[in-house]
């Protein structure tokens, strides 16, 4: 095996008119992008004011209790959307829930627009993009990478605020068994799986913005203006969905059915609005990712 | 075969290392061989409708370190993108070792290295992570000799001791080196590089000049765009001259320097009776400068020691009289009507 491996290195070498492509390479990208990303102090400074957001909740609620568990038990609030602050001073577990419908509409995705943004216009800008491309990257491998692991980077960011929001919680509140909106109880263990897939939920939608973000980021050779732009477009988005005149489109946006990350915690999981939003994602990722494709393969690097 | 190199680096004369370069290596690939470079009426226009290159037909023989050049904006970092597959060309093709550019980028590039328009690093990682990532990017590299081969390019270009330094402290000549580096992460049959001197001081001229002398020596063809005239006299076996889109002219840099005629070149105290006689004699082209007087070389039926006898017996103290060969620039002049950088 190894000596296989070694002649098929040494018949790669130049020479040989076809290299022979190491097939693991993909995942060394993919390991490579994400080792850089995860280097740059813009991406801590980006999971800093992520993983602040719970501290700050936490410390308002606790200060405007007084520090008690005082707070009458916050009933099953199911119409009107999770209010989960109510609980949060009974069991420090919501706190969770808190902070990522606190994050969601904005500061989530902002960070995730700022990375997908600069993903390919930060390289055309910086030069590096033509010495990846002659390297060869490949175009549609470096596209698929660069969507990849802006992926990761919203599951990175979704997981900084729930487990920020979780130590917060068991810090300056009482943690325990866990009421779902449901009123139904399950135990803490349960809670925290729930948690996790709901940190998961919220992860998998904002799959359909990365791809407006990478969209976005074939189109211009400046990182800034890339940022810029798919920041607008979510602050755009999110004013169009609270106007109820504009009801007929909101099903259409993709932030629509963000909240219904919620419904995890029902008892059981009420998927209706979840396969909703996912399917939603889904259709975005299609479309900006094919669009996404068909630009920056065709497109002429200048820069 | 550094010696070699070296030696004919240290002649007084820079055009001595320029016919050095070829004799002086043993040459294991003769410039002969298919192209490595071979377009077909490439034309690239811009969206803009500015015409950047119009109909180049350029041949890059195997083994050959081949001057590409033009003034800026004549179209050559253009070309050098098409034959790199970032742009589309707008009709015509290119090949690259035998390949059709851009279709066949994913098997020709691996034997490529490329300086293009500059160096472009990630500030923020030192000198040698922004090599591994580089790396990481070809397909066909080999992850296991990935260390030991960014240790040598970097050992290469002299960077070994700045390599966990942060590449945005790095000077403008240390960049170049960096690029260089990844140009040379693995042996290839093309080296391409866009103004590989841009930003060094003389002395890291002298060190680019004599790896490309050595990579060459080592098969590897070298394709080197510049608009500095002695950079390429001083290190190219072949050449082409682009300007406003066009190719004006290509073959080898001895062929080109010839093709421009010399000068006659007369020191003496008494210019003005030198101009004189000279003209008697039908010379023409002559100008002046102070003790200095330079005209066209008379053509080789004129012997020129009569020529000098004459002077001498008109009463001309000459204390200079010899014919100047051709320089590269002389031959660009005489083919554009134009000084080099009038164009820019």
């Amino acid at each position: 095996m190894s000596r296989a491996e070694k002649s098929q290195a040494e018949r790669a070498r130049p020479g040989d008119p076809r290299g022979i492509r190491h097939p693991l390479w993909t995942l060394g990208l993919l390991r490579s992008e994400i080792t850089t990303l995860l280097r740059r102090h813009r991406t801590y400074a980006l999971l800093a004011v992520l993983a602040a957001v719970p501290v700050l909740i936490g410390i308002a609620v606790r200060i405007e209790t007084g520090g008690g568990g005082g707070g009458g038990e916050g009933g099953p609030d199911g119409g009107a959307g999770p209010a989960f602050l109510a609980q949060v001073t009974n069991n420090g577990f919501f706190l969770v829930f808190a902070a990522l419908a606190a994050t969601l509409p904005v500061f989530l995705p902002m960070a995730v627009g700022v990375v997908a943004g600069d993903a390919i216009a930060g390289e055309a800008n910086s030069g590096t993009l033509r010495y990846l491309l002659v390297a060869p990257a490949g175009r549609t491998r470096l596209l698929l990478v660069k969507y990849a692991s802006v992926l990761v980077f919203c599951l990175v960011a979704t997981l900084v605020v729930a487990v920020s929001a979780l130590a917060v919680g068991a810090l300056l509140f009482p943690v325990g068994d866990v009421t779902t909106i449901s009123g139904t109880r399950i135990g803490f263990g349960e809670g925290l799986v729930r948690a996790a897939l709901t940190a998961l939920v919220v992860a998998v939608s904002l799959a359909g913005f990365a791809a407006i973000g990478l969209f976005v980021s074939t189109l211009t050779g400046s990182g800034i203006g890339a940022m810029a732009a798919t920041v607008g477009l979510l602050i755009t988005v999110q004013i169009l969905d609270s106007i109820p005149q504009l009801s007929g489109v909101h099903p259409y946006l993709f932030a629509h059915y963000w909240m219904s990350f919620a419904d995890v915690l029902r008892e059981p999981v009420y998927w209706d609005d979840l396969s909703k939003n996912f399917q939603l994602q889904g259709l975005y990722v299609a479309v900006f990712g094919s669009a996404a494709w068909a630009r920056f393969t065709a497109k002429d690097i200048t820069a | 075969m550094t010696d070699t190199a070296a030696e004919a680096e240290d002649a007084p004369e820079g055009r001595a290392a320029a016919t050095g370069a070829a004799p002086g290596n043993p040459a294991p690939v003769a410039a002969t061989g298919a192209p490595v470079i071979r377009t077909r009426g490439l034309t690239k226009r811009y969206r803009g409708g500015q015409l950047a290159v119009d109909g180049l037909d350029l041949t890059v023989p195997a083994g050959s370190v081949f001057g590409f050049l033009g003034p800026n904006g004549s179209g050559k970092t253009t070309t050098i993108r098409m034959l790199m597959g970032l742009i589309d060309p707008t009709s015509g093709t290119a090949e690259v070792l035998g390949r059709p550019m851009p279709e066949a980028a994913r098997t020709v590039l691996p034997e490529v290295g490329a300086l293009i328009e500059g160096p472009a690093l990630y500030g923020f990682l030192n000198g040698r992570d922004n090599l591994l990532r580089y790396d990481r990017a070809d397909p066909t590299a080999d992850p296991r000799t990935r260390r030991a081969r960014v240790d040598e390019a970097l050992a290469r270009v002299g960077l070994a001791a700045a390599s966990g330094k942060k590449a945005k402290a790095y000077s403008l000549g240390m960049k170049q080196r960096l690029g260089l580096a990844a140009a040379l992460l693995r042996p290839r049959r093309l080296l391409v590089l866009d103004e590989p001197t841009n930003g060094l001081d003389p002395q890291g001229m002298r060190e680019i000049r004599l790896l490309v002398r050595e990579l060459a020596a080592e098969g590897t063809t070298v394709f080197l765009s510049s608009h500095l005239l002695d950079e390429i006299e001083q290190v190219c076996t072949h050449a082409a001259v682009m300007a406003r889109g066009r190719l004006i002219v290509q073959g080898p840099v001895a062929d080109l320097a010839a093709s421009a005629r010399g000068r006659l070149a007369v020191t003496t105290p008494d210019p003005g009776a030198a101009a004189r006689i000279l003209k008697e004699h039908g010379l023409t082209g002559l100008s002046t400068d102070g003790d200095r007087l330079t005209a066209d070389a008379p053509p080789a039926a004129v012997d020129l020691a009569d020529l000098n006898a004459s002077l001498v017996g008109g009463g001309v103290r000459v204390r200079f009289f010899g014919v100047e060969r051709g320089s590269l620039e002389d031959a660009f002049v005489a083919l554009t009507g134009e000084g080099f950088d009038v164009a820019g």
